[in-house]
């Protein structure tokens, strides 16, 4: 396997990062080393085996569907990058 | 009051008890050496009256009859947890100047008994790295050779303790970011059982292997300082509810009958000879305090770096599309619309290494290739898990090197991101299982830099694990070694 300039451009965007083409160059090289090392675990017989996705196979605990004392609204809305009258702003999205 | 920053937390305890010592001069005395040493760039927000309003809450609580071994105890915080009052900002672009509404809760656990927080510590960007050298804020350096890297991600907690400038730090363990620092710096580096600690407060990278630990000057410290630090959370849905237990409780174990695993895959794959001469002498000491070594394998180990690769990167990919420049974090100046602003604010607000691993992350979780790569990589972390088990059927507790090699130079693998990674490949087995695992030191290498012993213990047997480390530690002196001007 080997990624192209095209396939990072690709995956940057589902990422959502924005990439030029000399960084996907950079980084298509650095994605095949990694990919490269990675492949080692095709080769691993794992017929039979359950995938485990957390360490202690427990089940996700739930909790009473009820409200929490929530963190003060003004201190949550002082790190947005642009806020007003207690709503974030982002620039228009229908028009 | 050099001594005072050399002393173990039970000899400040114990001076803070009998009021020799108030919370206020023990503050005062750490942060004129955190002053003293800003050129290791260890911490990233040092507010001396915050940290001086703490400690004489400290005292006001001791002079209401209020008691307990913390009371008075400082502690830096690394830059992973967020705080109350300190920018939290996960060594990164897009968090800086990021002020926490609320304190994580293992910060705010420690603060209840009565912990005073020195600051916030330097790490590799979201705690990705294992170098230092991914900080957003610059290197950590080395507080015993300065051309050293001092490990990472938790290099700012490895670098304070070592240079006793805190006499405990919190860390955090994804693949090897407590034990790997730990090494390389000579201190004690504790990782407890995955769901020990609570990750609430604890800016997500990867969220089945994030596990909060300490770094210290020793086992013993780490054990009293657990004792308040560890327990059940109800706001972390993996937080694992147990019984409290004194983690200290098995510091006197007896060494004689103890069964000591020692690994073949951690004594292969370019084990260095200084580092390899160490652990053996390590090992050897163990023999002679009347621990049996026994031959193990952990034949899946050495396929715990790709499997960490897939597992690690898809949940980072997936924890940090929080940050969308929206509700918090870096926000791009010019865009032309929403997926733009969104785009270039993560562009701008990344660093290479993050921006790498959410990129393979997005990949292995996309459409076609997650059997390959996330179901594949899964499976495989059972056998290595598997290996645990089997393991501990035959052993107490498994013994071997941290890293292959004492502190690499900065610049040495910073180009190459796979020889990077590679530095974890003995930690990365343990925490893809979940279990226990520390780092102490137990002599010196190459160039005169420090090397690490690593104990791992089976699920829940940090009391063991902590024992087995002190009892090496009263017969040795590795661990009360300071860098020279510190």
């Amino acid at each position: 396997m080997s990624l192209t300039l095209a396939d990072v451009h690709r995956i940057a965007h589902l990422a959502r990062i924005e990439i030029t083409d000399e960084q996907a160059t950079a980084a298509a090289a650095q994605l095949n080393d990694i990919f490269a090392m990675i492949e080692q675990i095709a080769r691993v017989d794992t017929t039979g085996v359950a995938p485990m996705t957390h360490p202690l196979d427990g089940a996700q605990r739930l909790r009473q569907d009820a409200v929490e004392a929530p963190p003060d609204r003004d201190e949550l809305l002082r790190n947005a990058p642009a806020q007003e009258d207690g709503l974030f702003l982002v620039p228009r999205v229908i028009e | 009051m050099t001594e005072l920053a050399h002393s173990g937390l039970a000899q400040l305890a114990q001076l803070l008890e009998s009021r020799q010592l108030s919370a206020v001069e023990l503050a005062e005395s750490f942060l004129a050496r955190i002053e003293r040493h800003r050129d290791l760039n260890a911490f990233l927000d040092v507010r001396p009256e915050l940290t001086l309003q703490q400690a004489r809450e400290a005292d006001a609580r001791r002079s209401r009859g209020e008691g307990g071994p913390l009371l008075g105890m400082p502690i830096a915080h690394k830059d992973i947890f967020v705080t109350r009052g300190w920018a939290s900002t996960a060594g990164s672009r897009m968090l800086k100047g990021y002020m926490s509404p609320f304190d994580a809760t293992v910060v705010e656990r420690l603060a209840a008994a009565g912990m005073v927080c020195l600051g916030k510590l330097n790490c590799d960007e979201f705690a990705m790295g294992s170098s230092n050298e991914n900080s957003a804020f610059g290197n950590v350096l080395n507080p015993w050779d300065r051309a050293a890297v001092p490990g990472g991600s938790s290099g700012g907690s490895a670098a304070a303790v070592a240079a006793r400038l805190a006499p405990v730090a919190t860390a955090t363990d994804t693949g090897g970011s407590i034990r790997e620092p730990a090494a390389f710096t000579g201190v004690t580096g504790v990782k407890p059982t995955y769901g020990r600690p609570s990750r609430w407060g604890m800016i997500a990278f990867a969220s089945s292997l994030d596990t909060a630990g300490l770094l210290a000057a020793s086992a013993q410290d780490c054990a009293l300082v657990f004792n308040s630090m560890l327990g059940f959370d109800p706001r972390d849905s993996t937080s694992v509810q147990r019984p409290d237990e004194d983690f200290a409780r098995s510091l006197d174990v007896d060494l004689r009958g103890l069964r000591i695993g020692v690994p073949a895959q951690f004594f292969t794959q370019g084990l260095q000879p200084d580092v390899e001469a160490a652990v053996r002498a390590a090992l050897e000491q163990y023999r002679q305090l009347g621990a049996s070594l026994v031959d193990i394998e952990l034949p899946n180990a050495p396929l715990g770096i790709p499997v960490y690769y897939v597992v690690a990167p898809a949940e980072a990919s997936s924890n940090l599309s929080r940050f969308d420049g929206v509700r918090y974090g870096h926000r791009a100046r010019q865009y032309d619309d929403l997926i733009d602003m969104i785009k270039k604010s993560r562009a701008e607000g990344f660093g290479p290494e993050p921006k790498r691993r959410i990129l393979v992350g997005t990949y292995v979780l996309s459409h076609g290739y997650y059997d390959a790569y996330y179901l594949k990589a899964s499976k495989v972390r059972r056998l290595i898990a598997d290996d645990f088990h089997r393991a501990f059927q035959r052993c107490d507790v498994v013994a071997g090197p941290v890293t292959s090699s004492v502190a690499f130079n900065f610049g040495e693998k910073a180009a190459d991101p796979v020889s990077m990674y590679l530095a974890d490949l003995f930690t990365v087995p343990g925490s893809l299982a979940g279990v226990p695992g520390l780092s102490m030191p137990c002599g010196f290498g190459n160039r005169g830099r420090p090397v690490g012993l690593q104990l791992i213990g089976n699920y829940f047997d940090e009391a063991r694990l902590l024992g087995v480390a002190h009892r090496y530690q009263l017969a040795t002196d590795w661990h009360r070694r300071v860098p020279a001007g510190f």
